[in-house]
């Protein structure tokens, strides 16, 4: 392939930080060429250099070493007429809040200095494309956070870019949205554009048609999906039993030796094994199934020690010391809401939500950004006021409750909310201090703390400085100091790598498996099969509620015989929200 | 519950320390604030730079020079010889003023009359020039004192005797520098206070401090008292430098202006926690404190009389914390008052501190999105 016809190249590039005293090698070494047409996606772990490589290719950082040509040009000595040709879109864009949908459009073209008659045929287009047209008036500050993705990604689309950059462009938005943005971005390749986006989504990665997996700076692999899981043939299983539940199953399978991961779907747990078929227990079958993405980035990137070293320990006896392990007989309700209601001025947050969490259950909050599941939390916390109804959380309202109720529940708040500029270690000491913990049985948790969650390479690092993953980590740790039997998570997972998210979950089971209840929120749709009991939310109003199978079949009908959850979710609210969306 | 405090005093103080900026923001500025008004904010003139337009050649008009030449107040920088040169002279801010002795001074003064001397000036600002006409007068005084023993005119029939109480060389300098105390107290303390609050809101750490057992009256207690011990070792700094630096002498007791410290620290934090409370994010915040800070300087008493301010405006600095505590600072370094003379200041300021605090512990809880 000639230099000429690709629409980016790298040639033996590195790039590294300056961190503290430390340099950091951001990236090293990387060789890459993208087909033109073509849509490639960027996937690694947190800190494996994604925001940084694709910083480059807009021409945004100068590489230490190597050569970046963007379209047969180098970035280096002819950036500035490259500039036009590359369309950038970075992780949160930068929308100007208090300016309307036209305005951010027509700020944008006035910048890229395109002339005023271009430009308003071009945003016609754009406003077709991403469906934004009735709200050109609206402020983007008030636009959901779906809607601000597509606007800025209509920005980055003004000057009709020959190569597209996106960094995560699908981070914190909902299924529909998420879907909307796909068919978008579809629809340029098909016209021809080149298109370079990392993601944190398995299944966006395989609707690529090349996927590049980046690990601490190097690049591992770059191959089509088919091509990069087709090794793994005859490794993957479903299996099912009709005797345990699918957490219990998993439990029981990740604990086997021969079993690399197993992680919960609709149907049962997928299962990848280090080799070969691995002996079925009594009451298991084992059904063999084509391996995925996700099978093969889990087996290229787990750190093997890392899975040894928490098998060493069964998880039901880590989280909660000194409370009992098996779950309570006769289920013990423990958070009560009963008609909930939450007013913002005359906009309603949240509207008449009802629902009942027992004891040792993983409850889930599903819903959009914007569906309420935030404001019901800070509510069952205390944080904020309730408009009406009634809400008990272990027989208190938390807002009137004393210290001693409040110490009942641990909160992890959506943007790990911890202190910036303290290390780890003082963050833990404050937390527990705060949690009225003393001398002894301090000493003994923040050591837990530090074992359980492996905190103990970061424990002189300022929190500021923590990749996402490990400050998700501490924020939890912070958060269970006080063994809690009631945890508050909001949007845990959220930018968090996939590695770290499952990771996450085989904590939170264990948790729920030794009697701590827990409640979550999320829009990760496949989070949803590990909630024992979830509610569906949007714009405010539960769309439904049950078991995952419960909830998923609410959407079974003869054309979609077995729906994911994702498919139930976008059917829900799409039914829900028609008459809301086509009013506005 | 003191060891939920002590945790929170201590990660207060590990947030401001551990910043390099704030750092410097908290021992920077207060030391550079304090040399530039410790040396450059003076009501003090000195080498005014005045012209002479002498048409007079008697002794007279000689010595009356001579003694403007000799005073260090004054600085000759011209001497004219027409009229004409006089406008452009003062026009373009060379001479502050121009003494101009008409041609018969010496013989009028000679023959027992009255002999005029033209004083111009420039008036644009007010005060420089009502100052320099003081020490143009007083300059004529004792010359008119000393010709008319010298020419045997007998003594006049008033003597006037000044003697300044608490000042006596009436250096501006000794006004000035305790302000400084309460000036730069105040702005520190406002400044760690203010943005305390703020900060955990805008990084969403405040949340996950209501939910511990910490009590608002707790956290109230852990956010006020690094404002406190940081806003005293900075007057205690402050005072220091005034008294073995300045030279400003401190007569009072050192109690009396502890106390007075206690009280203006309280009210201070609690406005400061106030405003932060109020703040969603730190910006806010910091544009809050500069919102009350610049009214809470100007209507204080610092540069400016009280009494010289509308009947309106000076009840509304009854309000002001800042009022209080200058009459306490500036009573105990050059009054040498006691605890005892002060009483009137204490509890206003008491008042405010107590209703400031109330307010901001009420507003933890309630001023939510």
């Amino acid at each position: 392939m000639a230099a000429a016809d690709t629409p980016l190249l790298f040639r033996a590039v590195s790039k590294s930080f300056a961190r503290g005293s430390q340099r950091v090698q951001a990236l090293d070494q990387i060789d890459l060429g993208l087909v033109p047409g073509t849509i490639t996606a960027l996937v690694g772990p947190d800190g494996a250099g994604k925001t940084t490589l694709l910083r480059l290719a807009a021409g945004l950082l100068r590489p230490d070493g190597g050569v970046v040509t963007v379209l047969g040009a180098d970035l280096g000595s002819q950036g500035h007429s490259l500039q036009q040709e590359i369309g950038y879109m970075p992780q949160r864009f930068g929308l100007y809040e208090d300016l309307t949908v036209q305005e951010n459009l027509d700020l944008y073209a006035n910048l890229q200095e395109i002339r005023p008659e271009d430009a308003s045929t071009r945003q016609q287009d754009l406003l077709k494309l991403t469906a934004l047209g009735p709200f050109r008036t609206r402020r983007a500050g008030a636009l959901s956070g779906g809607m601000k993705q597509k606007l800025g990604l209509a920005c980055a689309l003004l000057r009709a870019p020959r190569l597209l950059l996106l960094d995560e462009p699908t981070v914190g938005v909902d299924p529909i949205a998420r879907r909307e943005l796909w068919q978008i971005v579809q629809g340029l390749r098909d016209k021809g554009v080149t298109i370079f986006l990392s993601t944190a989504y398995f299944d966006e990665a395989e609707r690529c048609d090349e996927i590049i997996l980046l690990h601490q700076g190097k690049l591992l692999k770059k191959d089509t999906p088919k091509a990069l899981s087709a090794p793994l043939q005859g490794r993957c299983y479903l299996v099912t039993d009709e005797f345990r539940s699918k957490r219990q199953l998993r439990e029981a399978l990740q604990a086997r030796p021969e079993v690399q991961d197993a992680r919960i779907l609709a149907e049962g747990v997928r299962v990848l094994c280090r080799s070969g078929a691995a002996a079925a227990a009594e009451g298991e079958r084992w059904q063999a199934v084509e391996p995925a993405f996700a099978d093969a980035f889990v087996d290229l990137l787990s750190d093997p020690q890392e899975n040894e070293a928490y098998h060493a320990e069964p998880p039901n006896q880590t989280p909660a010391d000194g409370r009992p392990a098996s779950r309570a007989e006769t289920p013990e309700t423990v958070v009560d809401v009963h008609d909930l209601g939450k007013f913002f001025g005359s906009f309603a947050a949240v509207k008449g939500t009802s629902f009942q969490v027992q004891k040792g259950q993983i409850f889930g909050l599903l819903g959009a950004n914007g569906a309420g599941k935030t404001t019901t939390f800070r509510m069952l916390c205390g944080l904020l006021p309730a408009s009406s109804g009634s809400l008990r959380v272990a027989g208190v309202d938390m807002r009137r409750a004393s210290s001693q109720a409040r110490a009942r529940i641990g909160y992890v708040s959506q943007k790990f909310s911890l202190y910036g500029n303290l290390s780890c270690a003082q963050n833990l000491a404050f937390f527990s201090a705060a949690y009225g913990l003393r001398s002894s049985r301090r000493r003994q948790r923040i050591d837990w703390a530090q074992q359980e969650f492996q905190l103990h390479d970061y424990a002189n690092v300022n929190v500021d400085e923590l990749p996402l993953g490990i400050k998700q980590r501490l924020a939890l740790a912070c958060a269970l100091l006080h063994s809690p039997p009631i945890l508050f998570l909001d949007e845990p997972t959220s930018g968090v790598d996939p590695l770290a998210r499952r990771e996450f979950w085989q904590r939170i089971t264990g948790l729920a498996e030794a009697g701590v209840t827990v409640l979550i929120t999320t829009h990760f749709m496949e989070e949803a099969e590990y909630c024992d009991r979830l509610i569906l939310m949007s714009l405010g109003e539960v769309l439904a509620q049950g078991s995952p199978e419960e909830i998923r079949s609410q959407a079974r009908d003869a054309e979609h015989p077995s729906p994911s959850m994702e498919d139930a979710f976008i059917r829900l609210i799409e039914a829900h929200e028609s008459q809301i969306r086509r009013a506005s | 519950m003191l060891a939920r405090i002590w945790a929170l005093v201590i990660k207060e103080f590990l947030a401001i320390l551990r910043d390099k900026k704030s750092r410097l923001v908290l021992i920077g500025p207060p030391l550079i604030q304090l040399l530039v008004f410790g040396y450059a904010a003076t009501f003090d003139l000195n080498h005014i730079p005045y012209a002479v337009y002498n048409q007079d050649t008697g002794s007279a008009s000689r010595e009356l020079l001579g003694d403007f030449q000799g005073s260090h107040a004054f600085r000759q920088v011209a001497v004219l010889h027409s009229t004409g040169q006089i406008a452009p002279l003062i026009e373009q801010g060379k001479a502050l003023l121009v003494l101009q002795i008409g041609p018969n001074f010496t013989a009028d003064l000679l023959r027992h009359q009255q002999a005029p001397l033209q004083v111009i000036i420039d008036g644009r600002n007010s005060n420089t020039a009502t100052l320099a006409l003081n020490y143009v007068n007083s300059v004529l005084l004792s010359f008119d004192n000393r010709w008319a023993a010298a020419q045997q005119w007998g003594r006049p029939p008033a003597q006037l005797v000044v003697r300044a109480w608490f000042n006596p060389n009436l250096l501006s300098r000794w006004f000035i520098v305790p302000g400084i105390v309460a000036l730069l107290t105040l702005v520190v303390t406002l400044l760690v206070t203010g943005l305390s609050v703020a900060r955990e809101r805008e990084q969403g750490t405040f949340d996950q401090l209501l939910v511990t057992p910490l009590t608002p009256g707790e956290i109230l207690l852990g956010k006020a008292l690094p404002g406190i011990i940081i806003g005293a070792l900075e007057a205690a700094f402050i005072s220091l430098v005034a008294v073995f630096w300045f030279q400003v002498p401190l007569l009072g007791s050192i109690p009396a202006l502890a106390l007075g410290l206690l009280l203006f620290l309280l009210a201070a934090v609690g406005i400061g926690l106030m405003i932060s409370s109020l703040s969603l994010t730190q910006q806010q915040g910091l544009l809050g404190v500069f919102l009350f800070l610049v009214p809470a300087i100007i209507l204080s008493g610092f540069a400016t009389p009280i009494a010289n301010m509308p009947p309106l405006v000076q009840d509304l600095t009854y309000l002001n914390p800042m009022r209080y505590f200058l009459v306490i600072v500036r009573g105990v370094f050059l009054e040498g008052d006691n605890i005892s003379l002060l009483w009137n200041q204490y509890w206003p300021l008491a008042l405010i501190a107590l209703a400031s605090m109330a307010a901001a512990s009420w507003l933890f809880r309630h001023r939510m999105h």
